[in-house]
């Protein structure tokens, strides 16, 4: 039997029309397991990222036999494409097709930005991966928590460093050109220059550069460079910086994002040495952790690093908090102030929440070593319950702006 | 029997909300909204042979101008609505003047490095545009006091204003205007010697289109309430670029169903499928094989052939 194309296009366009009519299914309250979505880009140029998220969260549900609190759950994955409109759809579609309980992710700030105020509004529990400032700061919502830290949050500990320990005087600062590389910057100078060092040179480059060559010839004379980059910029850019001979000139650090485990693992021994923070690092000598990365690494051959560990803690705070309030997810508002008013003991170490939702917990400063053959990040100090906030008063650090490309003013630059 | 299936169509998705859930309407709303634009784009691909690759230009600009006068200034819905659509305009005029020096290749470079530039002000005029944070916080009008917070009210609105638009670009499409714009494509040496003006028509055309392409931006800050960069950006026009040409370009129904189709694939296929981009891709080369003037040209064709 041979299909014409006719009957070949008319079967296509039927199946199109009979998934479109498929009604939408109601579920009973109270009954079946808890439903969870994630919002995580899986396409596009964040899909590394957000791969991660989901591995991690689908393998922390797979060790508990996908049990939390001893009620079933299902986990439902949508691909965000790191479009802020795609976003919202999908965020629709889990809140209004798939009725979940709540949401973990997205990643970056625009999504979740673009989905904030629909979150709010449905009132659904949401983990949040983003680090934009706002959305625990001046814009909070009652249903968002946090469990990774704000763009500055793990910057402030390495500025401190700096001055302090490495004795850093003059830094370079070059940054992703968008909001999450504003921030970091800006709350990187803020306490470097407040310890008394100054920052001469701030550089900001497109999210896509195909060539750092002409912003590595712009690079001034320092102590270092801070690299607040996400993705693979930062493994780029550092080539390019090694290939001009400038790393024998200067040294160079980073920040929660830069040398990523995600990204470590292309590199050789040209990262050597390199100082980055971040709240979590997959060398953390944890209980958590001691299972966890191991775990990763043997499954997916790589060690776990910023988005895998996110969406792990998301999990881990979601299921005390389910504990706690005996898996009763129907009671949206009582499973959030669980999820807020939680102290949990997970791979990052423990945490526990401010009153705008965002994490309070250690901040590590890790250098890039050799163990094993493979390149690790380190851990070498450890600052105890950084807040948002760092050492600033809140009601002080609230009435300033958000940290931009302007904020705060840069006085030390070098002509 | 058109008469009949086209009255089935009307009344089906005037009644959707009634038997289709929230996340349905949703997606029925943005179909209707990515119709608008690609509608518009379609006077100037298809009827104008005008190939644009910047018509997310006026989609961003009335969608961004909405978005700053009513939760920056405080203006009302009504008159920032009014504003943004005469500003949207406005720019278009200015930009038909500078794009329509050229044709072909060079129109299309044109209209790219235009939004190209829009695209670039929003990311980084951050005090304005609040730049790759977006826009967020915004609210939907409510015409004669009615909510449209409600999936279903928000659907009929547009589907009212759909409807209106897809109504006046057929009008003008088979207008003797139209017609004019029809052999400016494809004869313009002999239409200037018939004594037309091809420039004015064309440019004509340009801003109309522009005007239609602010409506469907208003529509779609009002369905998002945020508003972000990349709504600006070459992604944007391409996609809608890309609804044009598959539903078929220079029909009156073929782009609305090309845009259905680019949105369906984007919101609702990936759902299901990991790699949608490549369903995608095939898709597309699917239609330009089997179907090279598009699906709706494409299936018209088929039925007839069908042996009665």
């Amino acid at each position: 039997m041979t299909i014409s194309r006719r009957q070949f296009v008319s079967g296509v366009a039927g199946a199109g029309f009979a998934s479109l009519a498929a009604p939408n299914l109601a579920f009973a309250q109270g009954a079946g397991p808890i439903r969870i979505g994630l919002l995580a880009a899986k396409t596009g140029p964040l899909a590394s990222g957000g791969i991660d998220m989901e591995l991690a969260l689908t393998m922390f549900l797979k060790e508990r036999d996908s049990t939390l609190a001893g009620r079933k759950v299902e986990l439902i994955s949508a691909d965000t494409a790191g479009v802020p409109a795609t976003a919202r759809t999908k965020a629709q579609e889990l809140v209004e097709k798939n009725n979940v309980h709540c949401i973990i992710g997205p990643l970056a700030a625009f999504e979740a930005l673009a989905i904030a105020d629909y979150l709010t509004e449905k009132e659904i529990p949401t983990l949040g991966v983003a680090a934009a400032e706002d959305m625990t700061q001046r814009h909070p919502s009652p249903w968002f928590a946090r469990v990774s830290s704000t763009s500055s949050q793990c910057a402030y500990p390495l500025a401190e460093y700096s001055v302090k320990e490495l004795k850093y005087k003059k830094i370079v600062t070059i940054g992703d050109d968008f909001a999450y590389g504003h921030e970091m910057c800006g709350g990187f100078q803020r306490v470097f220059e407040d310890n008394g060092g100054k920052i001469i040179q701030k550089i900001f480059t497109p999210l896509a550069t195909p060539d750092y060559g002409s912003y590595v010839a712009q690079v001034k004379s320092a102590d270092a460079i801070f690299l607040a980059t996400a993705g693979s910029n930062g493994f780029r850019f550092l080539r390019q910086f090694i290939e001009y001979g400038l790393k024998d000139k200067m040294a160079v650090i980073g920040g929660m994002t830069a040398l990523d485990e995600s990204v470590l693992r292309n590199m050789g021994d040209e990262a050597l040495g390199i100082v980055t923070t971040s709240w979590y690092s997959a060398e953390l000598d944890n209980p958590a952790n001691k299972i966890f990365a191991p775990a990763f690494r043997k499954q997916f051959k790589y060690d776990p690093g910023y988005y895998a560990a996110s969406t792990y803690v998301s999990g881990e705070v979601l299921e005390a908090a389910l504990k706690a309030t005996k898996a009763n997810v129907e009671d949206k508002k009582g499973l959030m102030t669980a999820i807020r008013g939680s102290t949990v003991n997970t791979v990052r170490g423990t945490i526990k929440f401010d009153e705008f939702g965002d994490a309070i917990g250690d901040v590590y400063i890790r250098k890039v070593t050799r163990s094993d053959g493979r390149l690790v990040n380190s851990v070498i100090k450890d600052y105890p319950n950084v807040s948002q906030f760092w050492t600033y008063d809140k009601a002080e650090f609230l009435k300033n702006p958000v940290y931009s490309r302007d904020f705060p003013p840069a006085k030390n630059l070098e002509p | 029997m058109k008469w009949i299936a086209a009255a089935l169509l009307a009344v089906a998705l005037v009644l959707l909300p009634f038997f289709a859930g929230d996340f349905y309407v949703n997606l029925a709303s943005q179909m209707l909204i990515a119709a608008i634009f690609a509608l518009s784009l379609n006077l100037l691909v298809g009827y104008g042979g005008m190939t644009s690759l910047g018509h997310a230009s006026y989609l961003g600009v009335a969608a961004y101008m909405s978005a700053l006068l009513t939760s920056r200034y405080g203006w009302g819905h009504g008159a920032s609505a009014v504003f943004s659509i005469l500003g949207t305009t406005a720019m278009a005029g200015f930009f038909g003047v500078i794009a329509l020096r050229a044709t072909g290749l060079g129109f299309l470079m044109i209209t790219l490095a235009l939004s190209q530039v829009l695209w670039g002000l929003a990311y980084r005029m951050s005090g304005v545009t609040n730049g790759d944070n977006g826009i967020g916080g915004l609210t939907r009008p409510m015409p004669f006091g009615i909510s449209l917070d409600s999936a279903a009210a928000f659907y009929w609105f547009a589907l009212i204003v759909a409807s209106f638009s897809f109504l006046m670009m057929t009008v003008f499409a088979a207008s003797s205007f139209g017609s004019s714009l029809k052999g400016v494509r494809d004869q313009p040496r002999r239409m200037a010697a018939l004594g037309f003006n091809p420039w004015m028509i064309r440019w004509i055309t340009f801003v109309y289109a522009g005007f239609w392409g602010g409506v469907s931006g208003l529509l779609y800050v009002y369905y998002n309430k945020y508003i972000h960069p990349t709504s600006l950006s070459t992604t944007s026009s391409a996609e809608a670029l890309l609804g044009v040409i598959a539903g078929g370009s220079g029909t009156a129904a073929g782009p609305a169903v090309g845009a259905a189709l680019v949105l369906l694939l984007k919101n609702y296929v990936s759902a299901y499928l990991d790699r949608w981009n490549m369903l995608l891709g095939a898709v597309f080369v699917f239609i330009v094989l089997v179907m090279p003037t598009g699906i709706v040209p494409g299936l018209t064709k088929l039925l007839q052939r069908r042996p009665r």
